[in-house]
């Protein structure tokens, strides 16, 4: 008996929920696009984690501007996708953009969704007050245009990495509030949660354990998308010149930088446009075939 | 060859197969299925879910999906066979020659436009009339169906009516264009039983008017013999057995059909004397059938080598005189299971001890809130639901009292208030003689909570997907502070899963790797976990089949018997309350209508509300007499009740204004039996019972009478052969003796 | 009906009440930041305190903001710090300019997003739903920076068959206008295609289309009076508040082409402090998506007889 007991530990461990991660992500074999889609971000978070080894060159020195892609460098090397107006290398400048892509986004996107789990998890099971208070908040909050909204906050709070997150966080968290409200709204009423009410659990306790994993399914599939719209948002910033401050490598940036020279040197902006648009690529493709694999079984 | 509607069969399915196509292969769903329907016949297909029966329908309309198909065999439709036929022609039989009816009504309705257009499309497109004529013939269709106010109804779109009225809606539109088949799929599954009642007398009605022949599916028996002549036992993708009404329910040949009965409460089933006998087992997966006979596994006359040896086929019953009887068994012939099954182990009764419940005046009324501008000016902003008015009842230690009534009655709040999950709004709940009524769950104290714990209804809702089984039984004993140790809680946990009869290795495992009745097994556990003195079950079986139903009803049976628990069981099936309940307390929009002893509330003196009800469950076993009461109309809205007595809107024993104005009194007939209702008890003493049962010596007289007659005519049927092969031996010889002549003529100079 | 209607009336009203109170928190609210942003860093004190004194900064903040939001609804939005001008003689042309672009991407976005989405949800799994889903991904992982280098590159810079600005400097030419539509398109239509298809596919899934097929109507007939009745009522919606989306994509696409459109303005405007535009617009801007929100929650209603008639 006691042996038994000692093999039949049901508490779950740290280990089981990798292993059930991985047993997900293993499931994704069956979907071909998901599979492109988790290389592409698997390929840039390598990239982002190698980059001091992968770049060739200092991504910020001034070496020979505006080169061609395949020029060869007197000082030795190859700049592969030339240089810019400034005589940076491009591809090493795209190599380390990807740090602050990989950094910022993810960031912002954990942020937002923090705040807007909490939200939707205090609309959704309480309801009443909280419901109608939250709910109205992020109305409004998502009644301003996005781009405006960023606008706003940066004109007035000025552009830095951490302005940056807080704004994508207030402008991200009601949407991700409304999904999170509305899974809630549908587990409340099982039977496992009159369960767990009628034996005294904490709504805390509901919340967190009872409900949110059963919730995890759509909330990580929603995630991917959402880091994908906060890539382009942070693009889009560096490419309005909102973004981070220069000179720190920023694939926006890049493009907004170099895009008066567009007619004479492509190459600048092209470059950096592709890394952006494969990077967010990749997450919109692991979307779908999370989604796709999910709806099956 | 033409085809002859006054010689050939209207339906022929020749061994047909089904199967689906998915990623992990070909799953068969239905195979060597065979059925002949003449016209005008009707015909039953019963079996637990998953067994193909609905996929034989969907099959014969040639409608499987882009992922399933026919993979064998013939359906011959008036002498057609089905797979010849191109798109187009497939298109102008369904909907005209064969119909369709479904198991929800809400969902078979396009929500979005109204029920005349839906209607109307029918006889525009198959027989191309004008649009008026269509709209025509679709209000004298709907009147047809018996709902009051066809013009209104046409304009209506469906979530406007009620889900009795919808099914009338769909079978308007499956007759619209008088078919010669109409495939009805569950057709009452999601309706009130009252309502059912009335579904169930319309359609045998209609059928007869347009002379439809039927395929009727479902999973109850009792209903197969009020609607159809023929019916066929389907279990795991085949057909087991074939027969009339009266060949399979007198005598079933095969083990399953007979345990299928076995586990029914019929009216003389007792918890105590002749308790159920569930089958044990599950249905196999569809990938995963046993060889030879897909039932051998559940099966006590299995015998290995024979049972499981080779691909059974189906073989006629030559012992009745049903020509028509067949069952797929390899020992049909050596075993008779009515000697063995259906008669279950005596068990001994409990003892009722001290009063453990007393409910005392109870009312749970809920806030509306009317925003509309209309109730704003006339200061009625605020209306109440009287979800339970007056509730009055006491159950005692050991005792199980039933509470049934239909969908909008009030059980489930009054569930809720007695969990603490809603405060009541008047009226005391006291739980061992201490007032919980007004006690929310978070003030009452671990003890309190685990004393009175709840059985949920919906096997895949009651436990969290996320978490292991031993977690979730062991934070309830913990929570309940039975225990604290780990070790000490998973030794408890353990020993309940044992109680519930499942295997240990479960503690580990997630509920999606359960079986349904094996999921609320362990929501039995989880609820006897902190030593309740009273257990709550709110339809905890009606979300399971038949066969797993009977065991876990046992299984809790066994548990209260033990732990000499209060049960509270919920449920709308009057059947199962019959059977194990030893009070009943019988609820309709909020009020009690009658309580008392089963006994008592299941003779006469009824209420009429109650008689109704007894009179629209369907029973399974043609010897029972039953009259017939169907109500008219719908269950009224909770919203807005009926201001007198609140059954008056349907009651079939009507008196008059009084029923309509005034709330009816409480008449006492006996001790603890109580009848809400105008009509004096004397009048109510004289109906005659609803339900009449044989007795036993009657029964198997009558089952000896059948036996008889088929035997004779057996024992005929053995002469004729008799007779026949003397003649055919003796006709035999003289040819030989022919032959041989002619031999003989022929070959004169032989010698 | 009525009701629901007035609700959403009232709660739009409410909406640009408390949009106005935040704007004018984050960019009123201090005097010393606006007389600094009006008149610029280098302005002397004494200059901004006289200014403070002309323009009323020194009555208490409810007060200011009464008048300010009694201003901003009579279309008074102030001066504009940069062109020295009423900011409503810049942002009204500026305005028509872009709802000039956004007709233009609606009249090509509507019709092909809803048919491809339809075509592909009729039949989900098939080559063709593939086809357009995947497709559709890949348009949306385009941000629109990117797209206007690509389609430069092939348009302007290799087949020189467009122009690469828009400033329309020479009056209004349609040439002009193609690139900014085709930016716009090219970002928003994998997003509509991809709800239309879900609509659609979720719809053809459901028990009553099984009814209608089962009734023997023609295909045609079952996907257009049973399937698109049901399967549009969320892309409409959708399509609504993809005018909120536009005011923040031609921010992108008017900076790009140089187009003098309305985004072009609120960014230039944000870049150079410009704090009346910002105001301006950013009111301008909210007004525009919670109209369209409004009308689409009504719309909603109209078209789903469940709420109609409840």
């Amino acid at each position: 008996m006691a042996e038994l007991v000692k093999t039949l530990s049901p508490a779950p461990s740290p280990g089981s929920a990798l292993g059930r991660a991985f047993k997900s992500f293993s499931l994704l074999k069956e979907s071909p696009v998901g599979m492109i889609g988790a290389g592409l971000v698997a390929f840039w978070i390598l990239v982002a984690i190698f980059a001091p080894l992968l770049a060739p060159f200092d991504p910020l020195a001034t070496l020979k501007p505006m080169a061609k892609p395949g020029t060869e460098f007197a000082g030795g090397g190859t700049f592969w996708l030339g240089t810019d107006h400034l005589g940076r290398d491009i591809l090493s400048r795209i190599i380390f953009g990807s740090q602050t892509v990989l950094i910022y986004a993810p960031l912002a996107t954990i942020s937002a969704y923090v705040v807007g789990i909490l939200m939707g998890l205090a609309a959704g099971y309480h309801m009443g007050w909280w419901d109608v208070i939250l709910s109205r908040i992020s109305d409004i909050i998502l009644s301003f245009p996005v781009l405006v909204l960023y606008i706003i906050i940066i004109a007035t709070y000025g552009a830095s990495g951490a302005v940056i997150i807080v704004a994508i966080t207030f402008a991200s968290a009601p949407g991700v509030m409304r999904i999170v409200r509305g899974l809630v709204l549908d587990l409340r009423s099982r039977e496992y949660v009159a369960a767990a009410q009628t034996r005294g659990e904490a709504a805390m306790y509901i919340m967190l354990v009872e409900i949110l994993p059963n919730a995890r399914g759509p909330l990580i599939v929603d995630a991917c998308v959402r880091l994908g719209y906060v890539i382009i948002t942070i693009g889009v910033l560096g490419f309005l010149g909102l973004g981070l401050p220069p000179p720190d490598p920023d694939w926006g940036g890049m493009i907004n930088e170099t895009r008066k020279m567009a007619m004479i040197f492509p190459h600048m902006t092209l470059f950096p446009s592709i890394a952006i648009s494969s990077l967010i690529l990749g997450f919109n493709l692991l979307a779908d075939g999370l989604r796709e694999v999910s709806l099956r079984d | 060859m033409p085809y002859d509607p006054e010689r050939d069969p209207l339906l022929e399915i020749k061994d047909l197969c089904l199967s689906y196509f998915t990623r992990a292969g070909e799953i068969p769903a239905v195979f060597d299925f065979s059925l002949t329907l003449k016209p005008g016949e009707s015909v039953g297909l019963v079996g637990e879910s998953g067994c193909g029966k609905s996929t034989v329908a969907l099959g014969i309309m040639r409608y499987m999906g882009h992922n399933g198909g026919i993979v064998g065999g013939k359906i011959i439709f008036k002498g057609r066979d089905m797979a010849d036929l191109s798109e187009e022609e497939l298109r102008s039989l369904r909907g005209s020659e064969i119909s369709m009816i479904y198991q929800e009504p809400m969902a078979a309705l396009n929500p979005s436009l109204t029920i005349g257009s839906q209607l109307m499309e029918v006889p525009m497109i198959h027989e191309g009339v004008s649009a008026e004529e269509a709209r025509k013939r679709s209000v004298q269709m709907l009147a047809d169906v018996k709902l009051p106010d066809a013009e209104r109804v046409m304009d209506a779109y469906p979530h406007q009516i009620s889900g009795g009225q919808q099914q009338r809606v769909v079978i308007a539109m499956a007759l619209l264009s008088n078919p010669s088949l109409l495939l009805l799929d569950e057709p009452t599954t999601a309706l009130d039983v009252t309502v059912e009642a009335g579904i169930v007398e319309l359609i045998a009605e209609l059928s007869r008017k347009y002379n439809s022949s039927l395929l009727y599916i479902s999973h109850n028996l009792g209903l197969m013999l009020e609607v159809c002549d023929r019916i066929g036992v389907m279990y795991s993708g085949e057909v087991v057995e074939e027969g009339n009404i009266d060949s399979i329910f007198t005598w079933p040949k095969h083990p399953y059909t007979h345990g299928l009965f076995g586990c029914i409460p019929l009216p003389y089933a007792d918890k105590n004397s002749r308790p159920l006998v569930a089958i044990e087992g599950q249905l196999p997966l569809p990938h995963e059938r046993p060889p030879g006979c897909n039932f051998g596994p559940r099966c006590q006359f299995f015998k290995g080598g024979l049972c499981d040896a080779s691909v059974l086929a189906i073989e006629e019953v030559t012992t009745d005189d049903d020509d028509d009887h067949r069952v797929r068994c390899a020992r049909w012939n050596e075993i008779d299971p009515a000697e063995v099954i259906a008669v279950g182990i005596e068990k001994e009764s409990v003892e009722i001890g001290e009063t453990v419940l007393e409910v005392d005046a109870m009312q749970k009324y809920y806030e509306v809130r009317d925003t509309s501008i209309g109730a704003l000016v006339s200061g009625e902003g605020v209306k109440y639901v009287k979800a339970n008015e007056t509730i009055s009842f006491s159950a005692r230690r050991g005792e199980t009292v039933g509470i049934v009534g239909e969908s909008g009655c009030g059980k489930s709040t009054f569930a809720k208030v007695l969990m603490g999950l809603e405060t009541a709004t008047d009226g005391e709940v006291r739980l061992e003689g201490k007032n919980i009524g007004n006690m929310p769950v978070k003030s009452r104290s671990p003890e309190q909570l685990g004393s009175l714990q709840m059985v949920f209804q919906n096997p895949n809702d009651t436990l969290n997907p996320s978490h292991t089984i031993g977690g979730q039984i062991g934070r309830v004993i913990k929570k309940f502070g039975v225990e604290s140790d780990p070790q000490k809680i998973m030794e408890r946990v353990v020993e309940l899963l044992d109680i519930v009869k499942l295997p240990r290795d479960f503690i580990i495992r997630k509920p999606r790797q359960l079986s349904g009745g094996q999921k609320q097994r362990v929501g039995i556990a989880r609820a006897f976990a902190g030593n309740p003195a009273m257990v709550i079950a709110d339809e905890p079986i009606s979300a399971l089949d038949v066969s797993v139903a009977a065991a876990v009803t046992e299984l809790l049976m066994d548990i209260q018997r033990e732990h000499k628990t209060t049960l509270l069981f919920i449920s709308h099936d009057l059947s199962a309350v019959r059977y194990l309940a030893d009070r009943v307390v019988v609820m309709y929009l909020g009020k009690i209508m009658e309580r008392g002893t089963t006994d008592e509330v299941f003779a006469p003196p009824y209420h009429p509300y109650t008689e109704a009800l007894l009179s629209a469950v369907p029973i399974a076993d043609p010897e029972i007499n039953k009259r017939h009461i169907v109500l008219e109309g719908n269950l009224p809205s909770v919203m807005n009740p009926p201001k007198g007595c609140p059954f008056s809107t349907r009651c079939h024993r009507h008196l008059g204004d009084i029923c309509d104005n005034e709330p009816p009194p409480e008449q006492i007939d006996r001790d603890r039996h109580i009848i809400a209702c105008h009509i004096p008890l004397d009048e109510l003493r004289a109906v005659e019972p609803v339900i009449s049962v044989p007795s036993a010596v009657e029964k198997d007289r009558t089952r000896l009478t059948k036996m008889a007659r088929a035997n004779k005519m057996a024992a005929e049927a053995a002469a004729a052969e008799l007779v026949a092969m003397e003649a055919r031996a003796r006709a035999a010889a003289a040819e030989a003796a022919a032959a041989e002549a002619a031999v003989d003529a022929t070959n004169p100079g032989a010698e | 009906m009525v009701v629901l209607i007035s609700k959403r009336i009232g709660f739009m009203v409410i909406t640009m009440f408390v949009v106005s109170v935040l704007l004018f928190l984050a960019l009123e609210f201090s005097p010393g930041d606006v007389a600094t942003k009006v008149l610029g860093p280098y302005s002397s004190e004494e200059s901004r305190q006289l200014w403070l004194e002309a323009h009323g900064y020194f009555e208490p903040a409810w007060k200011r903001y009464g008048i300010w939001l009694g201003k901003f609804a009579t279309g008074d939005f102030g001066d504009s710090v940069r062109f020295k001008v009423p900011v409503s003689e810049i942002l009204w042309p500026r305005l028509w300019n872009t709802a000039i672009l956004g007709f233009w991407t609606f009249a090509f976005l509507i019709p092909v997003s809803l048919a491809l989405g339809v075509l592909a949800g009729m039949r989900e799994g098939s080559k063709l739903d593939r086809v357009i889903s995947v497709g559709s991904i890949i348009t949306t992982s385009i941000p629109e920076f990117a797209s206007t280098v690509f389609l430069s590159a092939i348009f302007v810079f290799t087949l020189r068959w467009l122009p690469g600005t828009s400033s329309m400097s020479s009056g209004f030419e349609f040439k002009q206008l193609i690139l900014p539509v085709l930016v716009l398109f090219i970002y928003d239509f994998g997003y509509v295609a991809r709800m239309t298809r879900a609509s659609m596919a979720e719809v053809m899934t459901t028990p009553y289309i099984r009814t209608a097929i089962l009734k023997g109507l023609p295909y045609r007939q079952v996907i257009l009076k049973h399937a698109l009745r049901n399967a549009l009522i969320a892309p409409f919606t959708v399509i609504m508040l993809q005018i909120n989306w536009l005011l923040s994509g031609v921010i992108v696409v008017e900076f790009f082409f140089a187009y003098k459109g309305f985004g072009a303005l609120l960014l230039e405007a944000s870049l150079n402090q410009d704090l009346y535009v910002i105001e301006a617009c950013a009111m301008v801007a909210v007004f525009v998506a919670v109209t369209s929100q409004t009308l689409a929650d009504i719309g909603y209603t109209f078209l789903n007889p469940r709420i109609r008639f409840s």
